[in-house]
């Protein structure tokens, strides 16, 4: 599915020309030879041609460095930074612990059974994406989505190592020497390097950064953190130093959800066609300035595209909206004296006030549409909501599985003994003593199958260590004359906290004679 | 050389099928992903070759490596045999009495029973251990032959009552009626006094004439008390617990026929391990009853800690 194209039918724009330095993938215009007989498309395949953006510099550029280092430095940083959790718990500010199924993430502790904070998160997260959809467009894709980070680091080490555009355009043509093999081995070595970094970085947030780094280089890892670190550097390696924006245009689901999602109120980066066409050189529309638009058709928006579109074809698949040709544009603009944003962020509702000559709408006015809103009230209720149930949840915990084979047991003095299997869960960071005991079934007593019968009494004491669940096979011997009733077992922290927890569950007997 | 044709609506080329005016628009595939479609047919052919996969008449191909679900479980199982060695070999070398109730071992021991239960033990004794008629619940407090770990382990090496089993636990209750020891009317009067022991029946002038029949009869093996002998694995007739059932007619019949019930000497089928570990399991069950006399013998080595 296309997003609607912005320019009308029969408008003033030359598609013929613009193509010229448009990317095939989104341009779809065979710059190949003719085809072979009539109405014969000359391929039907694609092939891959390199994107070889320039460099800019200008607000939105600096914004993207910006947000490059800030995510790039959550994704490096985040396994090394300590959070003390006392004597019993790992140090480790966020932490996967598969192993032990515990999930820390600075204060909070996420046992399995709590998987729906991460749900949740997931939730908030998808829904997120929405509401930036719908209040700033595709600004996922251009600014922040891993692919289009590591896409532009890798691309500023191809400037390092080859220069830039020109040069590397120079030298993605010249045959194959000594020389050019040299740059590509030393570039090739930087991607690697970046990318064994990047799947490095990942196994660290699954075990104590430290340590398994010690361990990595010592060869004591474990299998599945070679393997992992293997994949992800190739992944990485493959996707961010050659395929690009093939993802982006090919293999990413979200561009084709987005386009879904883009109505006349999005964002996007727009080429205002009303005030660019027709372009001219400068020299020519200098020379008859009332027949040409403020377009001078410098190429410099499509030099600079880290996808390799012209974005004067108007909104594509291809558009992350990371609006360097914004930056280029304006400094064309700048330099022969013309008004900036020719190429700006807008929403075609605005671009079409904005051709009909109407002022341009408040900043605010763009980004609150009802859409927004109710994606916002949607995500901020979900956020409340989880923040609700993580503040009253509670670290102590019961649970109570009767034995239903056999339910229940004639002991030979008449009385009736059923067999449970208790958990008791302590989900605090330290040991803590807790008392079990039976609420209800009267003459009930209760022993364990690591104490003695004769020991048997109301309620039990046991310490249970620091963040585990305790597992109890409990006896539970009722006098002769009880009849088949429910019960509850109740646990209480015996700490100043005083946590308690009771589950409900049931005494069988046999039916009265 | 043709023009070639640009769809007005989107600029794209079409590839010049029409059917009724509906053209189909030329939206090339990337070359590489063709690449990846010949690159899964190399890897096809290469499964192929080397992994079970063309049936043939009889069997499959069998690949080139030679893999086969089979091998993957036998090696399985061994890698399990060899995790488990351990345990078995402590086990194998620590007389059940001294099994530390706390120890790891213990806990291996009765899982390991569990699971031997199971597979030989749930056919009579039912899979949760509380047996049926005639089939006794291995989960209460009363034992005929004793419900220390010791003397489990001696019930389930040698059996009950098993044929030609020189150490088998045997006795055998004579019966009464068939082999006219006593009259239907004696016998009911036993009935009345056996039931009275545990309350099932008030006292009677029927039970006063049994008590002395009792004495007489049965008192040898199950006492004058009638709570029963496990040397004789004769059972406690004061108890709530009735193997064949305590209504009359069920008692009647046990006098009158007699019981012979039979365990098979498990000892003959499997390893001593196996049986030390559904000992271990059995009593755990929780009417396991301690072991008190522990065997001072200085010839049997003990692992202290195992």
């Amino acid at each position: 599915m296309k997003p609607p194209d912005p320019l009308p039918e029969g408008d003033l724009i030359d598609r013929a020309r613009v193509a010229k330095d448009a990317h095939p993938a989104t341009a779809r215009k065979p710059s190949t030879p003719p085809p072979a007989g009539p109405d014969v498309p000359a391929t039907l395949y694609e092939k891959h041609k390199t994107v070889h953006p320039k460099r800019i510099d200008g607000p939105f550029r600096r914004f993207k460095w910006l947000i490059m280092f800030v995510t790039l430095a959550i994704y490096y940083g985040t396994p090394w930074i300590r959070w003390d959790r006392g004597p019993y718990a790992p140090d480790q500010a966020v932490l996967i612990d598969l192993a032990n199924r515990r999930f820390y993430m600075f204060d909070i502790e996420i046992w399995p059974h709590e998987f729906y904070f991460v749900a949740g998160l997931l939730i908030m997260a998808g829904i997120g994406l929405f509401l930036v959809t719908s209040a700033v467009g595709r600004a996922w894709c251009g600014y922040a989505c891993p692919q289009t980070v590591w896409t532009d680091l890798f691309q500023h080490v191809d400037r390092f190592v080859d220069g830039d555009r020109n040069a590397r355009i120079r030298l993605d043509k010249a045959p194959w020497t000594a020389g050019k093999a040299a740059r590509r081995f030393w570039k090739w070595t930087i991607y690697l390097v970046i990318s064994f970094w990047t799947g490095g970085a990942w196994i660290m947030y699954f075990a104590d950064a430290p340590t398994l780094t010690r361990e990595f280089w010592a060869g004591d890892a474990a299998f599945v953190a070679y393997a992992t670190v293997a994949v992800l550097t190739g992944t990485t390696f493959w996707l961010g130093g050659f395929m690009r924006e093939q993802v982006c245009v090919y293999m990413c689901p979200w561009p084709r959800i987005q386009t879904a999602m883009l109505d006349e109120k999005s964002l996007i980066v727009t080429y205002k066609h009303w005030r660019g066409e027709p372009r001219g050189s400068l020299k020519k529309s200098q020379k008859e300035p009332e027949k040409f638009g403020d377009c001078v058709d410098c190429n410099q928006c499509v030099a600079v595209c880290p996808t390799g579109i012209d974005i004067r074809e108007g909104a594509q698949i291809g558009c992350i909206t990371c609006a360097l040709c914004i930056d280029a544009c304006d400094r064309v603009m700048k330099d022969v004296g013309r008004p900036r944003g020719l190429i700006d962020y807008a929403t075609l509702e605005d671009c079409e006030r904005e051709a009909a000559g109407h002022p341009p709408r408040p900043v605010i006015k763009t980004l609150m549409h009802p859409r927004t809103l109710i994606y916002f009230g949607v995500w901020s209720a979900i956020g409340i909501a989880l923040l609700f149930a993580l503040g009253a949840r509670e670290r102590t915990g019961i649970t109570v599985q009767p034995d239903r084979n056999p339910p229940f047991m004639l002991l030979s003095d008449g009385s009736v003994r059923n067999s449970y299997t208790v958990k008791l869960r302590n989900m605090q960071s330290r040991p803590r003593e807790m008392e079990l005991s039976i609420v209800g079934l009267p003459g009930a007593m209760m022993w364990t199958d690591d104490m003695n019968r004769d020991a048997a009494a109301r309620s039990i004491v046991r310490e249970v260590a620091a963040d585990v669940t305790l597992p109890l096979r409990i006896y539970v011997m009722a006098p002769r004359g009880n009849e088949e009733q429910d019960f509850s077992f109740k646990v209480t922290a015996l700490d100043a906290e005083g946590e308690s927890d009771s589950t409900e569950t049931a005494f069988n007997a046999p039916e009265a004679p | 050389m043709a023009e070639k044709r640009l769809d007005e609506a989107t600029n794209t080329e079409t590839v010049g099928h029409e059917w009724d005016g509906i053209e189909e628009l030329n939206t090339p595939l990337p070359r590489w992903w063709l690449w990846t479609f010949y690159a899964t047919i190399v890897f096809a052919v290469g499964y192929v070759i080397a992994y079970p996969a063309w049936p043939m008449i009889s069997q499959g191909t069998e690949g080139v490596l030679g893999w086969t679900s089979r091998g993957e479980l036998a090696r399985e199982m061994d890698a399990a045999r060899k995790q488990r060695s351990e345990v078995v070999a402590a086990l194998a070398r620590t007389p059940i009495e001294r099994l530390d109730p706390e120890s790891p071992l213990m806990r291996a021991a009765i899982s390991g029973g569990a699971a031997a239960f199971r597979v030989n033990c749930v056919q009579c004794h039912g899979a949760g251990a509380a047996g049926s008629k005639g089939y006794p619940n291995l989960n209460d407090d009363d034992w005929l032959w004793g419900g220390d770990i010791k003397a489990i382990e001696y019930t389930l090496v040698h059996g009950i009552r098993q044929p030609d089993g020189e150490e088998t636990r045997f006795s055998q209750m004579p019966a009464f009626g068939r082999d006219g020891i006593l009259s239907g009317a004696e016998i009911s009067d036993v009935t009345s006094f056996v039931r009275s022991l545990s309350g099932l029946e008030p006292t009677s002038a029927a039970s006063q004439r049994g008590s002395a029949l009792f004495e007489a009869n049965c008192a040898v093996c199950h006492g004058s008390d009638g709570t029963g002998l496990r040397e004789f694995g004769a059972p406690n007739l004061a108890d709530a617990i009735w193997l064949y059932g305590s209504s009359r007619d069920d008692v009647t019949a046990t006098i009158t026929n007699s019981r012979y019930g039979m365990m098979p000497a498990w000892g003959e089928r499997l390893d001593p391990v196996t049986v030390k570990m559904l000992a271990a399991y059995v009593h755990s069950l929780g009417g396991g009853e301690d072991f008190i006399e522990i065997a001072e013998d200085p010839e049997v080595e003990v692992d202290e800690a195992p």
